[in-house]
């Protein structure tokens, strides 16, 4: 490619709030009911019926908001954004338009992997809208109609629009993934994409390295991205297409219009989405059946103090306080707070928060996702785990005996005091592991000699014969023992 | 500012109107006259008056977060013009 360029991302994120009830009426939310049954004459826009904003829909923007560093404007209020569209009974969504209840905010990402620099993602704003109705296909008759199931009508979705300051597919990703995670923590809402309770756009454009200075591409906003993965490959696939775009004609931001394209995973590509007629003529107002809402900043300062502790605090607790790495860390707050949790646990019993890290990124994650179960699923408690763990940083056990007993004590649910004696597993009592080392050193003249040269890693062949007259002695006690006589000897 | 035959077009599509060259012409003048009244409105010297979100002096009105009735299927597919056992039925939605 003839010139360099830059990816320029920023992604629109619509996230669905864990409410009972609907954003203006008291519809249950609940995901996967029969069509049409959670609907009453104000989330299908009868003529006369009147929105009542719900407070928990409120209260979890509100938090999200300041989680996300936004600024809380003290007043606030919603506006209809008119439009045509089946699945919109009433012609127009409830949402914000120039008095958003947050804006101004920003998540901070890092990688642990450290493919680039820790940084933070702005975020333009994070407003309160209703959600809009499904359009169903109708297989079944083969018809030209589109069916309409307005069960999600009116759910409650906050709407959190990043600025374009992603520079990578890589880096959107982690966006995406420490977002989710951060409302995951917060508990506003369960950000399943598989139910749409989770979705995202993005705006995607490439910056060229001209000749003369930089040239921008028009931007592109992608739909239908239905996962994390999604988002990777149709940014990566935009990036490509728009480079080729420019080069075939030598279109720019400046002379062309912003398009919608839709993600086709199993093509692999992106097509232009027919426009929503003068979609760009949403003739925003005010909704006059809802009044303002003014929030104190007292109330502000009340969530904030009152926020949980969020992904990015607990990792850098956990490096602190167990002295383990930011890529473990990284991993045990990925899998969630009950995995923190239990984390915890096992390294304030053992004692050794560096091996309670190894045992549970490796050993418990490992029996995890073979045998696709939750952690409240794993059979073993903390504190059995911590025993296990003690043994090991105690040097009562080495470790690829643990491993046998770990999964001795996942496979017969029992501690580890069990599953030793069941595997014939007994401490070697160190007066007998000597006269091992003893008689080792004496039989075998040349490891000594070759030792004595400077070749450490002859030792290596002993401790393969102290294994078979004993299978539970522990290697680096054997060497240990037996470096020592030879350094004794003349 | 006086409104245009072009603009009540613009907001007869939006509003899928379909209006007639007469309607057309009565709406122009009608609508003229509406927005030239309130225009008025720009005599006045508002420097010292508070932009209004809302005509009444309300605010924070919230409902608790509490499950109440639905209407039942039938109830609620009533008044569609074609619907089937589940769904509002409309003719196919283009580009999807
Ligand atoms: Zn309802």
């Amino acid at each position: 490619m003839p010139h360099s360029y830059d990816l320029i991302v920023g992604l629109e994120v619509h996230v669905q709030l864990q409410t009972k009830s609907k954003l203006f009426c008291r519809c249950s939310t609940k995901f996967g009911g029969p069509p049409n049954t959670q609907t009453c004459p104000v989330c299908i826009g009868m003529p006369g019926s009147l929105p009542v904003m719900n407070r928990e829909a409120f209260r979890l923007g509100l938090k999200t908001a300041i989680a996300l560093n936004c600024e809380i404007p003290q007043f606030t209020k919603w506006d209809r954004k008119q439009y045509y569209y089946p699945d919109l009974p009433k012609g127009y969504q409830i949402s914000q338009y120039d008095l958003p209840m947050s804006q101004n905010g920003w998540l901070e990402i890092s990688d642990p992997k450290k493919e680039f620099a820790a940084k933070r993602i702005g975020i333009i704003r994070a407003h309160l809208e209703e959600d809009a109705g499904k359009s169903l296909h109708d297989e079944e008759h083969g018809k030209a109609d589109t069916r309409i199931d307005l069960n999600r009508t009116g759910t409650p979705l906050l709407e959190i629009v990043s600025a374009p300051d992603m520079r990578s597919t890589k880096e959107a990703r982690v966006y995406l993934t420490q977002l989710r995670l951060m409302l995951l923590y917060l508990g506003v809402s369960d950000c399943n994409m598989q139910e749409g309770s989770l979705r995202v756009d993005a705006n995607v454009n490439i910056h060229i390295q001209g000749p003369s200075g930089k040239i921008a591409t028009p931007i592109v906003e992608v739909k239908n991205l239905n996962s994390f993965r999604h988002v990777e490959r149709a940014l990566a696939y935009e990036a490509k297409r728009q480079y080729d775009v420019w080069e075939e004609t030598g279109r720019t931001i400046k002379d062309y219009p912003k398009q919608t394209r839709g993600w086709d995973d199993a093509a692999g590509t992106t097509l232009p989405q027919r426009e929503k007629e003068e979609s760009a003529d949403y003739r925003y107002f005010p909704d006059p059946d809802l009044v303002p809402v003014i929030t104190p900043k007292a109330e502000v300062e009340e969530v904030r103090s009152g926020l949980v502790e969020l992904p990015a605090a607990i990792r850098s607790r956990l490096e602190k306080t167990y002295g383990i790495s930011d890529y473990d860390s990284d991993v045990i707050v990925l899998q969630g707070l009950p995995f923190v949790a239990y984390f915890e646990e096992v390294a304030k019993l053992s004692g050794d928060g560096k091996k309670a890290s190894n045992w549970v990124t490796q050993e418990l994650l490992r029996i995890l996702n073979d045998q696709s179960i939750t952690l409240e699923q794993f059979p073993l408690t903390a504190p059995q785990l911590a025993n296990l763990v003690k043994l090991v940083a105690g040097g009562e056990i080495e470790i690829t005996r643990a491993k046998e007993v770990f999964n001795d004590m996942v496979a017969n649910r029992r501690d580890a005091a069990a599953a030793m004696s069941a595997l014939g597993i007994a401490k070697v009592d160190s007066s007998e592991l000597e006269n091992i080392c003893k008689e080792l050193v004496a039989a075998n003249p040349k490891i000594v000699a070759d030792v004595k040269a400077g070749k450490q890693q002859a030792i290596g062949a002993l401790l393969g014969q102290a294994k078979k007259r004993n299978p539970n002695a522990n290697p680096n006690e054997v060497r240990r023992i037996c470096l020592e006589l030879i350094a004794k000897m003349p | 500012m006086s409104l245009t035959r072009a603009d009540v077009e613009k907001v007869s599509l939006l509003g899928r109107l379909r209006l007639g060259d007469a309607e057309l012409d009565t709406m122009t003048e009608q609508m003229g006259r509406i927005v030239g009244y309130i225009e008025q409105l720009g005599e006045l010297s508002t420097d010292n008056v508070q932009p209004m979100a809302h005509a009444q002096e309300m605010h924070n009105v919230f409902a608790d977060d509490a499950l109440g009735a639905s209407l039942p299927r039938d109830a609620a597919l009533a008044n569609a013009p074609k619907k089937d056992a589940e769904c509002y039925r409309v003719p196919a939605v283009l580009g999807e």
